[in-house]
């Protein structure tokens, strides 16, 4: 980690020192414990900031869309996947775009590591290698960085930058080594009446902040459907209803787009399991359309092309 | 008020006498979360916890609080007249409430209850039905800075009761004539109790790590600060959720719409936040908060120059630290104030 820490900063400060940017958007360390901060350094001062830690669990392509900025941005595989996804809906200039890959090691889940230590309150978390080293009034736990890695990093297939404009380090193993399919699994063994019930379970504390519309690359556009008030879409309160309908739709308007990046959950501050429903739809796409998103800047998302040979189960 | 002493184990007894007039309500933990339970006794009572993730405001100010129906029929007499809602039918008692929070409540209360024109029945009526027994703070968290904001671990504004945790008993405070009924059949507190509790409550004032300053804030006009160019950097990160505001005691904004369906109708409030672009959207189509640094600017003004000049140098803060530890992108208040200070 200290290392592509030292590596990002070098090519932040080469490239605002040059000129060739006016800002490296990338992660500063944050004040809390598991919290690194999405970070614009716009001087080689400010550079000097960048970090990179198991902990930088923001999309940061996120902050790419209606910046006027020329913009370099620290990206992992699926960051870069983003910006491939950016680039195939013409939300950003890819000339205007500089793009330092980080091979990545997945991120750890915050959620994950307070729920192993229990009602303790955490001071600071530091990494060691493979251990984090969880220290906090009267206690200090060394935990497996690997057991605590977030869902999506456990089972990312696509580590490595798929675009970049230079590179961090040597790329790593590109499978992180769980199996993807099955995290979509549960719901295809489910009837559906046991579906609905699940799904209204996973989503039955949702206080509808918006953190994972928020928190989401994909989600870009200048008024959400949730926003709309001419038709209203969606209700305001937190009927069962209203609160389904919008992750139901949310999920929708991911597919055949979701990188499966994980900054949905990650900046859940209730701890919603939202991947729930949108690797059920990532599986669907992959498996019935052939497709992968953000792989491919030439390719046409799934959702935007018609084939005769599309299946139509769905209609049978 | 003489102080009480409440043992731990007669906290069934205690909750069962509480239970004939009221619903009681703890926190309490499910799973990896405290929230606000209702109990039935000292079981499942937690005494450790830190604080709950969401702060107790829902009971008086609920995400959706349906506030009047109507029949949805425009040709009928008594169509589209509003009907008032019930009220809080039975009392409640909140129990464990940390000071942070109940002084949150003290400053809402300058704000839903101003004067005759500005008397929100719905805060009000569930706020005067509602005692409060706080359990004072032996162990703040590091981001707690209640200290620096007119709050303390052991502070007792907001509350009818305040509980000192002392192990296996409880030193009560008794603070309001509602929390003096409430505890009048609990033995009084011997010095050495009173000596403890006031030993834990030095403790945890000097357990506070962090503090911001807001001298400078008080100082400086409401334009100077808005202008200062700190702005320009502060909103960056920030992905304009509501997180903060939704988890934190004192944000109170809020939406009121009118709902149909069929021939029923109803007019319902819920939470709204200044991070959204379209709660100040204007039917005109301007907005005077139209960018992100507008409304991240406006949290921190509201909170620490607006409601201080309006109430008469009251907080819009209480030191909770819930932003900055549900904060998906770790804005820190503490900073921002800081830098507002600066």
């Amino acid at each position: 980690m200290q290392q592509r820490t030292e590596k990002i900063r070098e090519a932040a400060k080469r490239l605002l020192a040059e000129g060739a940017v006016d800002v490296v958007l990338g992660y500063r360390a944050g004040t809390v414990p598991m919290r690194e901060q999405p970070f614009a350094a716009r001087s080689v001062e400010e550079a000097d900031e960048l970090v990179w830690s198991s902990f930088c669990c923001n999309n940061l392509a996120n902050f790419l869309v209606r910046r006027d900025e020329k913009t370099a941005i620290v990206a992992q595989g699926c960051v870069s996947r983003n910006i491939v996804g950016l680039l195939q809906e013409n939300q950003i200039d890819r000339k205007r775009l500089k793009i330092i890959g980080v091979p990545c090691l997945g991120m750890v889940s915050r959620s994950k590591v307070l729920d192993k230590i229990g009602n303790k309150t955490v001071f600071a978390v530091e990494e060691q290698g493979e251990e984090l080293v969880v220290k906090g009034k009267g206690f200090e736990e060394r935990l497996n960085r690997k057991e605590l890695l977030r869902d999506n990093c456990f089972t990312c297939q696509h580590r490595n930058p798929v675009i970049s404009d230079e590179m961090v380090c040597e790329p790593v193993q590109d499978a992180a080594g769980g199996d993807i399919d099955k995290m979509a699994a549960p719901w295809e063994a489910l009837a559906p009446e046991e579906r609905w019930s699940t799904f209204k379970e996973a989503f039955a504390d949702c206080i509808r902040c918006y953190a994972c519309r928020d928190a989401c690359p994909l989600c870009y556009c200048h008024v959400c459907f949730v926003d709309e008030s001419k038709p209203q879409w969606c209700g305001k309160t937190q009927d069962e209803a209203d609160v389904q309908t919008f992750h139901i739709l949310r999920a929708f308007h991911c597919a055949g787009r979701c990188t499966d990046c994980g900054a949905c959950e990650s900046a859940c501050p209730m701890g919603i399991k939202m991947r729930v429903l949108t690797s059920k739809i990532e599986k669907d796409v992959r498996q019935m359309y052939g497709y992968t998103p953000g792989m491919d800047e030439k390719a046409t998302p799934t959702m935007s092309v018609y084939r005769p040979n599309d299946p139509q189960d769905f209609i049978k | 008020m003489a102080d009480k002493i409440l043992a731990k184990d007669k906290l069934d007894e205690f909750i069962a006498k509480l239970r004939e007039e009221a619903d009681v309500y703890a926190p309490a933990r499910v799973g990896a979360k405290t929230t606000w339970q209702e109990v039935n006794g000292a079981e499942g009572l937690d005494w450790d916890f830190t604080n709950t993730e969401m702060s107790p405001k829902d009971f008086f100010f609920p995400q959706t609080e349906c506030m009047m129906r109507f029949k949805n029929a425009k040709d009928d007499p008594e169509g589209m007249i509003m009907k008032a809602e019930e009220l809080l039918p039975r009392s409640r008692v909140l129990l464990n409430m940390r000071p942070c929070d109940a002084k949150a409540f003290q400053v809402l209360d300058m704000i839903f209850v101003q004067d005759e024109m500005t008397d929100d029945v719905y805060w009000r009526d569930k706020r005067e039905k509602t005692l409060v027994a706080g359990l004072a703070c032996n162990e703040p968290c590091p981001t707690c800075f209640c200290s620096s904001v007119n709050c303390g671990p052991h502070h007792q504004v907001g509350m009818d009761l305040l509980f000192v945790d002392l192990g296996d008993k409880l030193l009560v405070k008794v603070l309001t004539e509602k929390g003096e009924a409430a505890s009048a059949d609990l033995p009084p507190a011997a010095a050495a109790d009173e000596a403890k509790a006031a030993e834990l409550k030095a403790a945890a004032e000097a357990a506070i790590s962090s503090k911001v300053s807001l001298d400078k804030i008080n100082a400086r006009e409401v334009l100077d600060l808005y202008n200062l160019p700190m702005w320009d950097k502060v909103h960056e990160a920030c992905l304009n959720c509501g997180t903060c505001t939704f988890v934190c005691p004192t944000c109170h904004c809020f939406d009121i719409q009118d709902e149909v369906q069929g021939q029923e109708g109803r007019r319902v409030r819920n939470w709204d936040y200044c991070m959204s672009w379209l709660f100040t959207m204007h039917g005109t189509g301007h907005n005077p908060r139209g960018k992100k640094k507008d409304r991240v600017r406006q949290r921190f003004m509201h909170k620490f120059k607006y409601i201080p000049v309006k109430r008469d140098g009251e907080i819009g803060c209480v030191g909770c630290g819930r932003c900055i530890q549900m904060c998906p992108v770790n804005i820190d208040v503490r900073q921002v104030v800081d830098q507002m200070n600066s």
